[in-house]
């Protein structure tokens, strides 16, 4: 009997919940107002974007990319954390400031030896600049892979964080674009690294040349390598991440191209998983090479072509330290690419130029040069003692702390 | 009557830890010199609870009837691609996209319900078979983030009353028609009874199978819900979002926070509520902390088991055995009149 | 257990077609018919040195499984399963590192890190009455962001050769099979011990706790050392196989990751009732080899990456149901508690409940 009123009434109240807010919506959505005004610019690049979301390739992407694989960069190459291809500057003269910043960091993860690997050089270029009393102090949110959180996080940071600079490692480009756009709207100098954003609010937006680079450096170097008709192993960590498809659709289609049969596998960077799949295709029949969007695992790659006792592919992994040191010990045919991880220090220097009231680059793009065979026993001897997990090109060698601060994680 | 003082009390045990937490972490975030209780701070912590009180309260339900639900997270991530898409930007397509991906968690809601139920396939097993369906689905089908939602639709993320976000208010609303209905509808009422005995229950002329399919439509709605919601924040569909959550996982440890038996049959939404409030405080205070990563989860384990050790305790103390559930059962059957 | 009683009671004969038409038998079907579908679709597979390293890398899934079958008969769950085969590659990888004086020390080490965590999982579940799904979740979570922190998320590499050979290395000149990976004849052993072990009071009253825990209390047996020791069996196993893997696949934070699922999927695929009460440990040893023979059966048939996810899913659900519908046929009147096992109360426990205020007859 006292059901349906019961039920009624807490739908009315629902509704009305509903009402009151929707009416509330008006006056608060004043502050974020300008969010309407980057509304329209918003909505147009992604009506842009649907055959991209089809083929996750977009050619004008990979043909600047491409070319600026070859392209000069600016500045000391002994420096390549501050070399940068000449564009566009972003004039900063009225951020210069005598203060020492509070730095607020709204990072996606460390779940990763890379990231791993680069928060630690993040952090020996933060004690330098804190010695420079141009850092205060650096405040980091972790996000552990979670957009949802990471967008928590700038907004906390918006809200709470007294926040002189933000930096932000997007966890993902589209998801974070309107919370980096709020974090814009403060006024304060926003850096933007690693992954990008869709919009071009920021102050500068920091990262190697890209994932189609990547894919194009590698890919060129197997059909090079290998015949018309080889089979190549595609070892992908997971779907669905821009970053790391944009390697393979670039790698996907130079494959195509070249008539290289190429099978790809997600494995989630296990070692485990790895072999198995390899042991599984060696079964099958021969492999040729192995392309990998991430060198993470790629000793048990090789491995399993030892336990097959067949001969070892070409090979492309990354400059991991542990990928290094097997490539040397079995003498194989391969190239280390690589995605700059010096660039983590990167941010916290364009904070010194943003203080100072320097112009940077808008879109500050910096160097993606993979390790060779000729130049693999420099990196060797220059990272050893490292752990497994390290990365060649990490450039804090002039960094407080080096190398304990690398060595002892 | 006897449930009604028992469920009392566990709620007022997790209730109690919740009001500990908040005191405690008020404390802690005055010595990093910060204030608890600051506008910014309460919109966060709400807004830390939407997401994941949603996909709770459906957990909670399939919980109580006997089973799991693991397929949560990819349930959230395809209703988010797939109104995504059908939004594409376009605020006349709002409406159509939100029926349409309701009907699909539904759908799948539904599966999960009859294989269950007919098929006899632990809810376990069902459900993670489910998400992996939904997983190949996805990664063959979406490559990254997909479509995106007009301004109206991410209006409903990004618009607060006062430090309330609506999405808060939105939680609320469904946890309130999730509580009448389980207190005050006869579907309610056999829910607690099948997961409590499913035998007893049949015996007593329920016919099982609906409350247990019925209790997973309604969790897949509510992790559409959630979906929908993530999508209003992130104003694009992804197809990894609910993975990136932990939703799966993080949701059953809400639901058996909030005292809510694993085994089915006793338990109540308020209690969920806390337990993902429970979360939600925690989460913010080691972020106000800095807490490293990595220790994050090793305290999140640690408060996970402990807070649900002191309330297990206090269960023992007061039932003698673990098996008088069917007379919590009797005493609700009772009350159905 | 109705099934296995009835079983005892007929001839061989009968009692080999029993037990393949009940789920725990129809596993061996099951595998038999996806290795076959495998060598059909390559006849490469069929070559019997390929077989043994198939069921060389099997075996720490494998171990795995049994580790937790033990538990799940018990009815619990080891959600922790995946941490601690994190744990120890890590172990071996930081401790062991260069220094093969350091292999016994460290493995002893290792094995005992394993024990601690079963004992502390089964305390926490039986003494505190913690639902062992959320102990373990917690013990993953903590476990899992223990290892990282001390590690700073990376293991220093690989440790020596000689440590990793257990997981690596063969057996040379078998007859008939050519060679024998170590990693396989640990499973056999394991599988032996565990055979006996079910037969042993200890497995009996594992089986009864999880079939009726009242009863078990009843005679007399202590239930939390009795679960208590299935989770510590359970942890070992994740420890012994945590041991192959780094002797397999090297160190990496990420062996391991949702070994959980995995072994909780192939103890159910053995015909292993969760909830507990019923279920035998080598057809959960097997459903773990079904499990792999299916994912090798995806690579062989080129299934397309992404869809590969989903191919399993429906797989493990129609052998469940399949499974479910197993145990139902070999039990004599048709009763809907084998759907739920996790609510634990068979029924002749409910007639002893006193007043019901509901109908308890049609007993």
């Amino acid at each position: 009997m006292r059901k349906t009123p019961l039920l009624r009434g807490a739908a009315v109240t629902a509704a009305a919940l509903l009402v009151l807010a929707a009416c509330s919506t008006d006056d608060s959505v004043d502050d974020p107002a300008p969010d309407a005004g980057s509304d329209p610019t918003t909505s147009e690049s992604t009506a842009e974007e649907p055959p991209a979301d089809t083929e996750w390739f977009v050619q004008a992407d990979y043909d600047e990319q491409d070319a600026q694989r070859s392209a000069t960069f600016e500045g000391d190459p002994a420096t390549p954390w501050l070399q940068y291809i000449d564009g566009a500057m972003t004039d900063t003269s009225k951020y210069a400031t005598q203060e020492s910043q509070k730095v607020c960091f709204a990072n996606a993860s460390i779940s990763n030896p890379w990231r791993q690997t680069g928060f630690i050089t993040m952090n020996q270029q933060l004690q330098a600049l804190q010695d420079s009393k141009v850092i205060s102090d650096m405040e980091v949110r972790d996000a552990q892979d979670d957009d949802n959180t990471q967008i928590a996080d700038i907004d906390y940071f918006i809200a709470e964080g007294n926040c002189d600079v933000f930096i932000i490692s997007p966890n993902s480009t589209a998801a974070m674009t309107p919370a980096v756009e709020r974090a814009c709207e403060t006024g304060k100098p926003v850096i933007v690294f690693d992954r990008g954003v869709n919009t071009d609010c920021y102050t500068t937006f920091i990262h190697p040349i890209g994932g189609y680079a990547w894919g194009i450096d590698t890919a060129n170097f197997l059909s090079e390598n290998l015949e018309e008709g080889d089979k190549v192993i595609a070892l992908r960590i997971l779907p669905g991440v821009d970053v790391l498809e944009t390697r393979w659709a670039a790698a996907d289609k130079i494959f195509a191209e070249n008539g290289i049969e190429a099978v790809d596998y997600f494995t989630g960077a296990d070692p485990t998983k790895i072999k198995q799949i390899i042991s599984d295709e060696l079964v099958k029949g021969d492999v040729a090479g192995i392309w990998m969007d991430a060198g993470d695992g790629a000793v048990a790659a090789i491995e399993a072509f030892e336990d097959a006792g067949v001969d070892y592919p070409v090979m492309t992994g990354e400059d991991e330290m542990s990928f290094l040191r097997k490539w040397e010990e079995t003498g194989l045919t391969g190239l280390a690419p690589v995605y700059s991880n010096f660039q983590w220090r990167t941010p916290l220097l364009a904070v010194e130029m943003i203080a100072a009231g320097e112009p940077i680059p808008a879109e500050w793009v910096l160097p993606q040069t993979p390790i060779t065979e000729d130049e693999r026993a420099d990196y060797l001897a220059a990272n050893e003692g490292m752990p497994d997990g390290h990365y060649a090109k990490f450039g804090g060698e002039d960094l407080p702390g080096f190398p304990e601060a690398w060595q002892d994680r | 009557m006897r449930t009604r003082l028992e469920s009392l009390t566990s709620t007022g045990i997790v209730v109690i830890v919740l009001a500990l937490s908040l005191v405690i972490g008020a404390i802690l975030t005055a010595v990093e010199g910060r204030n608890f209780l600051s506008t910014g701070n309460i919109s966060a912590i709400l807004t830390g609870c939407s997401i994941l009180g949603f996909i709770a309260i459906g957990q909670t339900l399939v919980i109580l009837v006997g089973s799991l639900d693991l397929s949560v997270p990819f349930v959230v991530s395809l209703t988010s691609v797939v109104a995504a898409g059908q939004m594409n930007g376009d605020p006349a397509q709002v409406a159509p996209a939100v029926l349409l991906a309701l009907a699909i968690a539904a759908a799948i809601g539904l599966v999960n319900g009859l294989v269950v139920s007919f098929l006899k396939v632990h809810g376990f097993i069902a459900t993670l078979g489910m998400g992996l369906i939904i997983s190949g689905y996805l990664a063959t089908n979406y490559q990254g983030s997909h479509g995106s939602a007009p301004r109206s639709f991410r209006l409903i993320g990004a618009t607060q009353v006062g430090p309330v976000p609506v999405s808060a208010l939105i939680m609320l609303g469904c946890a309130l028609l999730a509580i009448v209905i389980l207190r005050r509808t006869r579907l309610g009422h056999h829910l607690y009874a099948v997961g409590g005995n499913p035998e007893v229950a049949r015996l007593s002329g329920i016919r099982t199978s609906v409350p247990v399919v019925a209790a997973h439509v309604l969790c897949s709605l509510l992790a559409a819900m959630a979906g929908l919601l993530l999508l209003a924040r992130l104003s694009v569909g992804s197809p990894t979002i609910g993975s990136q959550g932990d939703y799966d996982l993080m949701s059953i440890a809400a639901v058996v926070l909030g005292g809510t038996l694993l085994a089915g049959g006793k338990g109540n939404i308020v209690g969920t509520l806390a337990g993902v409030a429970i979360f939600a405080v925690l989460d913010n205070v080691m972020g106000v902390m800095q807490v490293n990563p990595f220790l994050k989860d090793v305290i999140r384990g640690l408060v996970i088991v402990a807070a649900v050790a002191v309330y297990a305790r206090r269960e023992i103390d007061q039932r003698p055995a673990r098996f008088d559930r069917p007379t919590g059962l009797s005493a609700v059957l009772q009350e159905k009149p | 257990m109705s099934t296995q009683l009835a079983a005892h009671q007929r001839g061989f004969a009968g009692r080999v077609l029993a037990a393949v038409l009940t789920p725990g038998g129809a596993v061996y079907v099951l595998a038999a018919a996806l290795l076959i579908a495998t060598i059909q679709a390559n006849p490469n597979f069929g070559d019997p040195g390929v077989i043994m390293l198939f069921l060389g890398r099997t075996a720490p899934i494998a171990i795995a499984a049994i580790g937790q079958y033990y538990v799940i008969v018990s009815g619990e769950f080891d959600l922790s399963m995946g941490a601690v085969i994190g744990t120890q590659v890590v172990l071996a990888g930081n401790l062991i590192g260069e220094d093969p004086d350091r292999i016994v020390p460290v493995t002893l080490l290792m094995l005992l890190v394993g024990a601690a965590v079963g004992f502390a999982n089964g305390v926490l579940t039986t003494l505190l009455r913690v639902p062992s799904f959320i102990v373990t979740l917690g013990m993953m979570l903590a476990l899992g962001g223990l290892v990282s922190y001390v590690t700073g998320g990376a293991a220093t590499g690989n440790p020596v050769d000689e440590f990793r050979e257990v997981g690596r290395g063969r057996f040379e000149n078998v007859p008939v099979v050519e060679f024998l990976p170590y990693p396989l004849l640990i499973l056999i052993v394991l599988a032996i011990a565990a055979v006996w072990l079910m037969r042993r009071p200890f497995g009996r009253n594992l089986l009864a706790v999880g079939d009726n825990p009242e009863s078990a209390e009843r005679s007399g047996s202590s239930l939390w050392w009795l679960k208590t020791r299935a989770f510590m069996l359970s942890s070992l196993a994740a420890s012994v196989s945590g041991i192959l893997l780094v002797g397999y696949a090297g160190v990496h934070p990420s062996v391991g990751d949702g070994y959980e699922f995995t072994a909780i999927t192939a103890v159910v695929l053995g015909g292993v009732l969760l909830g507990g009460g019923r279920g035998w440990v080598l057809s959960a040893a097997v459903g773990a080899i079904a499990l792999e023979l299916l994912f090798t059966l995806l690579t062989v048939q080129e299934v397309e990456s992404t869809w590969r996810d989903t191919v399993q899913g429906v797989i493990i659900i129609v052998a469940v149901a399949v499974a479910a519908r197993g145990w139902q046929a070999g039990r004599r009147p048709r009763r809907s508690d084998t759907r739920t096992p996790s609510t634990r109360i068979p029924t002749p426990i409910s007639t002893n409940q006193p007043s019901q205020g509901t109908n308890t007859g049609d007993n």
